[in-house]
């Protein structure tokens, strides 16, 4: 091999990664709109048990965090480490087997989840098989992303690599700890944990999924994108390594906040929570970052619209990183606890900040990928608007459903009687699962217009050859 | 040295970010989790915990099959308007035979811990094979299937005791040779039903915790 072929960079992976990711988008929220509907039209699941609310709802959670989301932050982390590492990824053959290994996992995982195989443990629905392989991948996954990192040109391991490595250790971590169970059969095990202290440990690894994949991974995905794209340096670097740190610390602490009086010790409950409320400082130090990021950038606002979602996700992040704080107050939280605002809450994450980067990054990353202009610049912008609408309608709707929700349970006469019957109350959210099954179409709509956009800018076209750029000596590793 | 020179070195070193990120990260879990792992109060029966038989774990197996905890918890705070709808809060020793819990996180239908007894068996069948007969408003799922399938099927009995038996669950060994014959003519829709019936009938008033 001549050298400039070892110096090329490892873009079809993530091509790929690309394209798996669009379709299990379109696939998991389809399966979410449907679900809505079921919450408006019970019997639309046909008798089919298949169709059921309680086995398709964990599919589509799962096809969202595992299909849509981890696909992505696959994809990005392999773009983004060989171009901060100036070197290709390394043992490439390797993460080609990560990209197909997950992709065979996410479908075979999503089939046994209708097949009714779950362990029920929230965002940990796949059975011990599954686990062991997720595990397996996971390892792969990190031995090309810090092999790439330890090959590095560049002195200085950049910032967006911190969150990903981070992603990718603490995941790990939750991921075996929680799984941990006795097999039973092929499709059954009993958790090596019971009761109360399951509880704990299943709510440790499920805020943290959301803390370090859905928050933390995503944010690698900001501290590449966002200043790549605004083409300003990010603006503060140390904000960024406090920020980090603080973050890594302290949003392992927060998991108790789902099991707000519970049997669960009180102090564990309180600790929890107060973890929580804190984290809101390195949850807004990484949002005003990247605010100052793009201050002087405003106005590619006008002309490009991958940086209209770029900035719009960092806008619901701060959002969502300030209604989860206030929503682990055990005060908010007796109101909020088991109804539509939790959902909203996701959704303003998941639609708001996780989708909305991921769009605005592959919008950015596809047509450099394959050296052309993005397709049409109007149905991105058209995409844009109905993802606002979209997110902004499902949260407005859940926010009504859930507070009154909460406030009707707990509602009593002066004499201490129940005010309303729970059939009551419940027949009483049909309108506001309506407006939201509309929100979920009109944000599916746009996310199938991506996936036309892009498809027909990939269409025909090979992966530009990108090498590895001269590095400045100062900067290099000696 | 300032602190910016300190970070330089992990910044500038794979393994030391790597240690370095396992080390902050797992503070929060150890300081949360060892004493809650290690508290006997949360895994030692008492008369409120109740072993389930047979039938109840096959209940509650297809219970989690078809996803009921998505849609229902089983958990009910300690607040006046919760005691008053369903019934005492639920205690820490109720659950220690539960692998996993299913507290749930979502309250789409009403919470089932102390549902036991509330309805009658009859109620419960119609109900699970077309909810709107008996609740006009419902949005619940039907499960016709139940009714056609013989609770052996949901899964092998003998090792699931035997598996619990493992993890500390005391059953004897006739509770496990018995296990299959205790399904015998049992369908998975009657196995749903018993664990339904028992749920949150382990609990006494009078226990005074």
């Amino acid at each position: 091999m001549d050298q400039s072929s070892q110096n090329t960079y490892h873009d079809k992976v993530v091509i790929r990664l690309i394209q798996f990711s669009i379709f299990w988008a379109v696939a998991a929220m389809l399966a979410g709109v449907y679900l809505s509907a079921e919450l408006v039209w019970p019997w639309i699941d046909f008798g089919q048990f298949w169709l059921s609310f309680g086995r398709l709802r964990p599919l589509h959670t799962n096809g969202i965090i595992f299909g849509f989301g981890v696909s992505a932050l696959m994809a990005t982390a392999f773009y983004s480490v060989q171009r901060t590492s100036h070197t290709p990824l390394f043992l490439p053959k390797l993460a080609w087997f990560c990209c197909w290994a997950w992709q065979l996992l996410v479908l075979l995982g999503g089939l046994s989840l209708l097949a009714g195989y779950t362990s029920a443990k929230e965002y940990a629905e796949l059975e011990w098989p599954f686990d062991i392989v997720i595990a397996v991948i996971w390892v792969c996954f990190g031995v090309v992303f810090f092999g790439t990192i330890y090959n590095r040109k560049i002195k200085p391991i950049y910032i967006s690599n911190w969150f990903y490595g981070a992603l990718i250790i603490v995941i790990a971590m939750l991921h075996i700890v929680n799984n941990l169970a006795i097999p039973v059969t092929l499709g059954k095990s009993y958790s090596l944990y019971a009761g109360a202290q399951d509880a704990i440990v299943q709510w440790w690894y499920g805020h943290n999924a959301v803390g370090f994949l859905l928050t933390g991974g995503f944010l690698g995905m900001l501290y590449y994108f966002l200043p790549k794209h605004a083409e300003r340096p990010i603006w503060s670097y140390r904000l960024s390594i406090v920020a980090f740190w603080a973050f890594v610390y302290s949003y392992i602490w927060a998991g108790p906040h789902h099991l707000h009086y519970s049997s669960i010790p009180e102090w564990v409950q309180s600790l929890g929570m107060v973890m929580s409320v804190i984290l809101l400082a390195p949850s807004w130090a990484t949002m005003i970052n990247g605010i100052m990021t793009v201050s002087t950038a405003w106005e590619k606002l006008r002309t490009d619209p991958a940086l209209k979602f770029i900035v719009l996700s960092l806008a619901f992040y701060g959002l969502a990183t300030f209604e989860g704080p206030m929503m682990s107050i055990r005060s908010v939280n007796v109101v909020s606890h088991f109804t539509d605002w939790t959902i909203g809450h996701v959704h303003s994450g998941a639609l708001g900040w996780n989708a909305m980067i991921t769009y605005g990054t592959f919008y950015f990353m596809v047509p450099r990928l394959v050296g052309r202009e993005l397709f049409s610049t109007q149905l991105a912008n058209i995409h844009f608007w109905l993802a606002l609408a979209g997110t902004m309608l499902y949260i407005m709707a859940m926010w009504a459903a859930g507070v009154s929700q909460g406030l009707l349970w707990l509602s009593v006469d002066q004499i201490g009687e129940l005010s309303f019957s729970f059939k009551d109350i419940m027949a009483s959210m049909t309108p506001y699962y309506v407006l939201r099954l509309v929100a979920g179409i009109i944000f599916l709509l746009g996310t199938v217009l991506m996936g036309y956009n892009l498809f027909m800018t990939l269409k025909g076209q090979h992966a530009v050859r990108v090498t590895a750029p001269p590095v400045n000596p100062a900067y290099g590793v000696s | 040295m300032s602190g910016l020179s300190i970070h330089r070195k992990i910044e500038e070193n794979t393994g030391l970010l790597i240690f370095g990120i396992l080390f902050v990260s797992a503070i929060g879990g150890l300081v949360q989790l060892l004493p809650v792992l290690n508290q006997e109060s949360l895994e030692t029966a008492t008369e409120n915990s109740r072993l389930y038989n047979a039938v109840e774990l096959t209940g509650r197996d297809i219970y989690i099959r078809e996803g009921c905890h998505v849609c229902h918890t089983q958990q009910v705070r300690p607040l006046i308007a919760e005691v008053e709808r369903y019934g005492p809060y639920s205690r820490a020793d109720e659950f220690v035979y539960d692998r996993p819990f299913l507290w749930g996180s979502k309250r789409t239908g009403p919470d089932l811990h102390r549902l036991g007894g509330k309805f009658s068996d009859d109620w419960h069948r119609i109900h699970l094979i077309d909810p709107r007969a008996v609740v006009p408003n419902s949005i619940m799922p039907a499960y016709p299937w139940l009714d056609e399938r013989p609770a052996s099927a949901a899964g092998n009995i003998t090792a699931k005791l035997r598996a619990l038996s493992i993890l500390g669950h005391p059953y004897t060994e006739d509770d496990i040779n018995n296990a299959e014959a205790d399904l015998e003519g049992v369908t998975e829709m009657q196995a749903l039903i018993v664990y339904l019936q028992m749920l949150g009938t382990g609990y006494s008033e009078e226990s005074g915790v």
